[in-house]
């Protein structure tokens, strides 16, 4: 006998979730058939703020697109700026921005490791790695003065230089970081408890997530081996890192991915330090922005694309973002269909959703 | 201060950027551990004593906050988290933001600070628990009973006019 339909929300309101998202799921019994992705609920409008900020105060609201990847969004909007006044930042404005934003893909995947082991109902090991990923607040802190938004970014460099024996300081600090997600990884990769929970769940292939449009860690993970820092920005070209990837396309080669790429993040930070060279780090600005461009970087859940014209006045004209979460959902939903309603936690994690940036 | 109970909180985000709302779990976590005095982060405004609200209050979420605030039983008492929840803060322009927590339900707390920071959540949460005590005590007495949403949008668009202070109602028995 066929099952009979049931529509089961969830969201906006969730334990799992920290960010509101609604999603009807439509199930047979215990199996989702199809999931129906709502949002909206944390759309703010703030790329129509260009018409009430001047050019300089955008980087700010820009950081404030998401408060996790907070420093990308900054650095993403300046660098489309820079490269319409054909501004070129000093070599140390360069490799600081850099180490900045692999400290934040630090903390941002730390973060995602505890709200998975929360969200498969670990809560030790969420507090664990929460508590490592202080470690990494500790040290954007004495760097940028924030926490979690740092405002230290500018058009034409930095706002403030980062002292040398604080940028040392740091290594022995990412060597405790390291050490303790080592002893995390362990639990994540072979606790027979965890692996259940995530070997074989959620499955996508690697064509699904070339045809879909995925993007990030959840891209690499069904074995597409694509970065966008490859494309050379910031002080990328000159510290030496591979691509990540793993063939599974399952919750587990994802979690196998993001551990990977703290480690490979701590290497970039300690390359960086090492090569640190001594330079001013502003460049002053003349005029205002005439022209637009679009640039992509790789945030810590993927590419993202910023896109600015301009019209040499005080307020550009338009400022449009595209996130990876939203390049993310339509493969969740694939993910969705025919898994356990008990999954769907799980899998609504494992895209690393960022609501506040894919709804600014 | 003496703590009598161990309230429960309760997180959601009005439409903030995020960054509170790491904050907000920040708090809970082993570094500024408010766990370690009982109050737990809880998914289920029925068991919540604390409402964290993050973030100004859109369109589309209004209605949600509403109606996690009148699901949480009395005594409760509403903490806005972040500047952005005071008074919509950086994104007060945006024409999707209607303003702070306070446009849509009554607040007891101020927490200012963009991200807020955990230090600061905590000297809130534990301001919250002095509100909540006295409004137990009010509530055992039968003199308090906290505003609904809806009446509590009914006072501030100005239909009911109220001799009551901006905190809440102060019902006196007849």
């Amino acid at each position: 006998m066929a099952a009979k339909r049931s529509v089961i929300p969830f969201g906006p309101q969730h334990p799992v979730l920290p960010e509101p998202i609604h999603i009807d799921l439509i199930t047979e019994d215990e199996k989702v058939v199809e999931a129906v992705p709502s949002i909206g609920f944390v759309h703010r409008g703030l790329e129509q703020l260009v018409t009430k900020k001047d050019f300089g105060e955008m980087v700010y609201v820009a950081e404030r697109i998401c408060g996790i990847c907070s420093f990308g969004h900054g650095y993403g909007y300046v660098k489309t700026i820079e490269h319409i006044m054909g501004i070129e930042p000093t070599d140390r404005a360069r490799y600081i921005r850099t180490l900045l934003f692999e400290l934040s893909r630090m903390h941002s995947h730390i973060l995602w490791l505890g709200l998975m082991a929360d969200a498969f109902g670990f809560e030790s090991l969420f507090m664990e790695t929460w508590r490592l990923r202080e470690k990494i607040l500790d040290m954007l802190e004495s760097a940028t003065g924030g926490r979690v938004i740092f405002s230290i970014i500018r058009i034409g460099g930095l706002r403030k230089d980062v002292p040398d024996d604080i940028l040392k300081g740091f290594i022995p600090e990412l060597e405790k970081v390291v050490e303790g997600i080592k002893s995390c990884e362990k639990v994540f990769l072979s606790d027979p408890a965890v692996l259940s929970r995530l070997k074989g769940v959620g499955y996508l292939s690697k064509e699904d997530a070339i045809n879909l449009g995925c993007e990030g860690p959840f891209l690499r993970a069904s074995g597409v081996d694509w970065d966008n820092r490859m494309r050379g920005y910031a002080a990328y070209p000159s510290v030496d890192f591979d691509i990540i990837t793993s063939n599974d396309g399952d919750s587990y080669a994802r979690c196998y991915v993001r551990i990977q790429e703290i480690y490979q993040s701590a290497a970039i930070i300690r390359q960086c330090i090492e090569k640190m060279p001594q330079e001013g780090i502003y460049v002053p600005i003349k005029g205002f922005p005439n022209g637009e461009h679009m640039t992509v970087i790789e945030q810590p859940r993927g590419g993202a694309c910023y896109y600015v014209q301009a019209s040499g006045k005080k307020f550009i004209e338009r400022m449009r973002v595209r996130t990876p979460t939203f390049a993310n959902i339509p493969a969740l939903v694939k993910t969705l269909q025919g898994c356990d309603v008990s999954d769907v936690p799980i899998l609504v994690v494992t895209i690393d959703p960022c609501i506040s940036c894919t709804e600014r | 201060m003496r703590i009598s109970k161990s309230p429960w909180l309760l997180h959601y985000d009005g439409s903030s950027c995020n960054g509170c709302d790491i904050e907000v779990l920040a708090t809970t976590a082993p570094r500024f551990d408010i766990e370690r005095f009982g109050i737990i982060n809880t998914g289920n405004p029925r068991h919540a004593d604390i409402f964290l609200c993050t973030g100004g209050v859109n369109s589309q979420n209004q209605d949600v906050v509403r109606q996690i605030y009148d699901q949480m039983p009395d005594p409760k008492v509403v903490l806005a988290c972040g500047i952005c929840a005071c008074d919509g803060g950086i994104f007060k322009d945006c024409y999707n933001i209607l303003g702070g927590t306070d446009t849509v339900i009554p607040v007891d707390v101020y927490v200012p600070g963009c991200a807020v920071r955990p230090e600061a959540l905590i000297d809130g949460v534990v301001k919250a628990l002095k509100i909540l005590d006295e409004k137990n005590e009010k509530m055992k007495r039968g003199e308090y009973r906290s505003l609904t949403s809806s009446e509590y949008a009914a006072k501030i668009n100005g239909d009911v006019k109220e001799a009551g202070d901006s905190e809440g109602e102060e019902k006196t028995d007849a």
